[in-house]
């Protein structure tokens, strides 16, 4: 590999920030900045940093942390050090929305624009920053704001995060231990919602200051009887394992330990599991899978990049009950043969990132982690990685290619994760809900949960609703729950003109439809889907036109850029809703049409589900709301759809 | 002649192309079965040198059964499938494609492109005037060649070719997401900064001409381009001991640009600086 550094050096602090993660440089050919006579008479391949390239994503963190953005001379430095091709590295900081490549204030505002805080002020909001701060963008007073995509945070929206460089985090709990041993400096980061100008702007002032909201408040039943998933949010201190073991936790384990790997993917499989990020695949089947294949080693993967617009259950399991997917990891893993975990939390989750973070190293601290579980004689241990502000990177094998510190495009399939996933070997990828399922099965046996929900969809379910109603949130509630139902525990809007399910990637059902089952046959059986649980409600006062929009603007932003008809076919899209604002009848047909015909080739061809899924929330408003005044069939030459 | 290396007998497998009954050895794609049929798959970012990164979606071909459609460049065929290349739906996904892809690059020394635009009917134009393009200047840095992105359909061929399939000088990557997306180098620095080792393997692979040798931009420009006019002679590189085959166009005797023949078994149609750029002295003899 031809490495070709320029002549730019990184200041101090960022060399700091680099080496309280890599460890000092080992010679003069890494980057050290004294030469030795070793040094001169020998070089080193670089080989051995080559193999930690998966190491590219948390170095551009550690600079970004540090001085909140990545200058030619950090980046050039940790290439050195990684022994990756700069062009490389550079690629892969400009794919992730979290970082800058540009000089920018130390402290930035994400101001959340997407479905959830859209349909609850986040223009007012967007307008009222702009006043205080300037355009997106702009530095005014050490301080720029940007727009941002769904920061998870729907039930208490509009929301903004912000986020400052180079600032220790907030104290969380008091056995917190040293971040690495040394006093490694860390972005300082503020959670404000719901959020007003003002309140954003006193954030950005001080954001160590701050303490989030705690999880159980986006729990509205929190503390009820009856509650699976849920039953420890808001109960159990998140921060204390002997809580979590006081609670129940890590029976689970123990269990597994009795069953034995193949007793628990039995149990598993018995239990009908079928995984939660959208996709529905029988998870024991998928551990069996992966279990089985010969090449080793096996890694587990735990995609916590929740980022589908409207989805904070995962958030909140993490925030309020980190143990629970710490403890249904190592059963995974222990299922699956794998003796490393990789837990990829998205970036815009500082709370669950240093939930995790702490609940990591406690349990690795009490041996429920490291080279001997419980003294049961297997190894396995967690790596959590954060994400850097990339939608994309919550398909599997983006996720993968994340990790390994590639630019997180999707992966074409075949070869499945399963045969060939993170580093090339058998993967077992699950999502967080599907994943705290397990313990439950364990603990009540595959029977007993499979008599839960109904019998294709077994098991409790977590909802995400938000949008107008009195008490959004994550609720549990058995599969097979009518849509209704739900919305009547969350406090039904007056005026419900369309439910959006599933989330950006879903579609919107009608207000005369609401006695769908839950369910991922019933969804279907409706012409539409659970996805990830979203549930977002919409009243009246909501511009339809507006949120497809938004929808659409999602989508192209957040489209890799690999294939054509996502590439560009997300552009065509919003540039056709953007002309439909203002149109209908008659006038809206020609657009609706192209609409129509771009989103079929992107359903069809894309390589990956954000582009096959881009338009299904449109079609579904064209379809089943009319908007636009087309209601299904009606313009010219085109027949039913929806129905397929 | 070429040399054929021997490879291990492979088994064949038996599937139903456009309902015929169809064997292909182990491990084929369905496009190399199409193209064995004598069907012609449009295709614009597989390449026959290198991995197919099936990132165009021009060639999608229906698999009975499947949800999606499936890119025949790079999905192999398995016993009892069955494919169609040239249902409506697929021939629908191929014509949108091209008129995206019309619609945002300029795709004026595609070869083919404009014939596959008319045979699928495209018609970029229906985006309007407005529609977003790349809207990229030539990017002019060096005296050997010239990238000009707006022609860029981001096929990845370059960096691939740049990269780990063949130079492994990766002077060049992806940068940016979705629609803002471009080929670069880190920072964006010109290529005199970069890595780049000027073999010119990327202009080599490059489907569109957005990679160009300088000399060919300088006379598209002039208007004297003219490729009807041009001879091709393959030969041997007459510089190091390593003996490339070496193909030299001729435009009114002049050496306008140095290419490589692909089916080589040795060089793949790779060159270096001095086999791929060095002709000069050629003509001051
Ligand atoms: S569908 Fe979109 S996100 Fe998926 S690979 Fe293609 S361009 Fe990337
Ligand atoms: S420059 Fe050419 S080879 Fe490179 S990605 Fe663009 S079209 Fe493909
Ligand atoms: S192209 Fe380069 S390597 Fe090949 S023969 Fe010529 S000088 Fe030698
Ligand atoms: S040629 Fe197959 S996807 Fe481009």
């Amino acid at each position: 590999m031809d490495l070709h550094f320029g002549d730019s050096k990184p200041t101090d602090e960022e060399r700091e920030a680099v080496d309280a993660l890599l460890g000092p440089p080992a010679s003069a050919w890494e980057g050290g900045t004294e030469r030795t006579d070793a040094d001169l008479r020998w070089a080193v391949g670089g080989r051995a940093a080559r193999e930690r390239r998966d190491l590219l994503l948390p170095a551009l963190h550690a600079v970004n942390d540090r001085t909140g953005w990545i200058s030619e001379g950090a980046l050039d430095y940790l290439c050195r050090r990684l022994t990756v091709p700069p062009a490389e590295a550079y690629g892969v900081a400009t794919f992730y929305s979290m970082f800058a490549v540009r000089p920018r204030p130390a402290t930035v505002v994400h101001v959340c624009t997407d479905l959830a805080c859209a349909v609850n002020g986040s223009a007012g909001l967007r307008a009222g920053i702009e006043e205080r701060l300037g355009t997106a963008g702009a530095a005014t007073g050490g301080v720029s704001w940007q727009p941002s995509p769904c920061l998870g945070l729907c039930e208490r929206a509009p929301a903004a995060l912000v986020l400052r460089a180079g600032e220790p985090a907030p104290p969380p709990g008091a056995d917190r231990p040293p971040a690495g041993g040394s006093d490694l400096r860390r972005r300082a980061s503020a959670v404000v919602a719901p959020a007003t100008a003002e309140s954003v702007a006193r954030a950005a002032a001080a954001p160590g200051a701050a303490a989030g909201p705690s999880a159980a408040m986006a729990v509205p039943q929190a503390g009820q009887d009856g509650l699976i998933l849920l039953r420890r949010v808001g109960v159990v201190d998140p921060s204390s394992l002997d809580d979590y073991r006081a609670h129940g936790g890590y029976s689970a384990l123990r269990r597994a330990f009795e069953l034995g790997p193949s007793g628990v993917i039995r149990e598993v499989t018995d239990a009908g599991l079928a995984g939660r990020g959208g996709a529905a695949f029988p998870t024991g089947r998928k551990w069996q899978a992966t279990a089985g294949r010969p090449d080793h080693p096996h890694y587990l993967v735990c995609n916590a990049d929740e980022s589908e617009p409207g989805t904070f259950k995962d958030r909140v399991v993490m925030e309020g009950d980190p143990y629970s997917l710490i403890e249904a990891m190592t059963i995974a893993g222990y299922a699956t043969g794998a003796h490393r975990g990789y837990l990829y939390v998205r970036g815009e989750y500082p709370l669950a990132v240093e939930r995790l973070e702490h609940a990591i190293g406690r349990a690795r601290s009490r041996g429920f982690l490291g080279d001997d579980v419980l003294g049961q004689g297997y190894a396995f241990d967690i790596e959590l990685r954060r994400g850097a502000g990339a939608y994309i990177c919550g398909e599997e094998t983006a996720l993968f290619n994340s990790i390994e510190g590639y630019r997180g495009e999707p992966r074409s399939k075949p070869p499945f994760p399963v045969e060939k996933g993170l580093f090339g070997k058998p993967t077992a990828a699950n999502n967080v809900e599907t994943l705290v399922n397990v313990g439950p099965i364990l603990t009540m046996g595959a029977e007993a949960y499979a008599a839960i929900g109904t019998e294709a969809s077994t098991g409790p379910k977590l909802f995400c609703v938000s949008g107008r109603v009195a008490r959004p949130g994550v609720y549990e509630l058995p599969f097979g729950a009518t849509l209704g139902e739900l919305l009547d525990l969350a406090g039904r809007p007056e005026s419900l003109r369309a439910v959006l399910l599933g989330g950006a990637a879903g579609g919107f059902v009608r207000p005369d439809e609401l006695d769908i089952p839950l369910t991922f046959e019933g969804t279907r059986a409706a012409g539409t889907t659970l996805g990830s649980g979203v549930v977002l409600a919409i009243d009246d006062t909501v511009e339809l036109p507006r949120i497809l929009l938004r929808i659409a603007e999602f989508f192209r932003d957040e489209s890799c850029g690999q294939c054509v008809p996502c590439r560009i076919g997300t552009v065509r899209q919003e540039e056709a809703l953007h002309r439909l604002l203002d149109r209908e009848g008659a006038g809206a047909a020609t657009d609706v049409a192209l609409l129509r015909e771009v989103g079929q080739a992107m359903k069809d061809a894309s390589i990956c589900g954000l582009g096959q899924a881009a338009w299904s929330a449109v079609e579904s408003a064209i379809d089943r709301l009319g908007v636009y005044g087309t209601a299904r069939g009606s313009e010219a030459g085109q027949g039913p759809r929806g129905d397929k | 002649m070429t040399a054929v290396p021997l490879q291990p007998p492979r088994r064949l497998i038996e599937f139903s192309l456009d309902g015929q009954d169809t064997r292909v050895p182990e491990g084929s794609t369905i496009l190399e079965a199409c193209r064995a049929a004598g069907k012609d798959i449009p295709t614009l970012c597989e390449g026959d040198t290198l991995t197919p990164k099936n990132a165009c979606r021009v060639c999608v071909v229906e698999v009975e059964g499947a949800r999606t459609l499936a890119p025949a460049c790079s999905r192999r065929a398995e016993p009892g499938m069955a494919v169609r290349t040239d249902t409506g739906r697929a021939r629908h996904s191929r014509k949108t494609v091209l008129e995206l892809l019309a619609s945002a690059t300029d795709l004026s020394t595609t070869p083919r492109a404009a014939e596959w635009i008319k045979e699928y009917g495209a018609e970029p134009g229906r985006f309007g005037a407005a529609a977003a393009r790349l809207n990229e200047e030539p990017k002019v840095d060096n005296d050997l060649y010239v990238r000009d992105y707006d022609k860029c359909i981001q096929c990845y061929k370059c960096v691939d070719a740049c990269g780990d399939q063949w130079q492994n000088t990766f002077a060049i990557s992806v940068a940016g997401r979705g629609f803002d997306a471009r080929i670069s180098t880190e920072h964006d620095a010109p290529l005199t900064d970069s890595a780049c080792v000027y073999c010119g393997n990327c202009i080599e692979v490059c489907p569109t001409g957005a990679l160009s040798f300088k000399s060919e931009f300088d006379m598209r420009e002039a208007g004297t381009w003219d490729e009807s006019a041009q001879t091709e002679t393959t030969t041997v590189c007459a510089y190091c001991g390593v003996g490339c085959n070496v193909t030299l166009h001729v435009q009114e005797n002049e050496i306008v640009k140095v290419t490589s023949p692909h089916d080589n078994p040795v060089t793949h149609g790779n060159l270096c600086i001095k086999g791929r750029f060095g002709f000069q002295h050629v003509s001051q003899h």
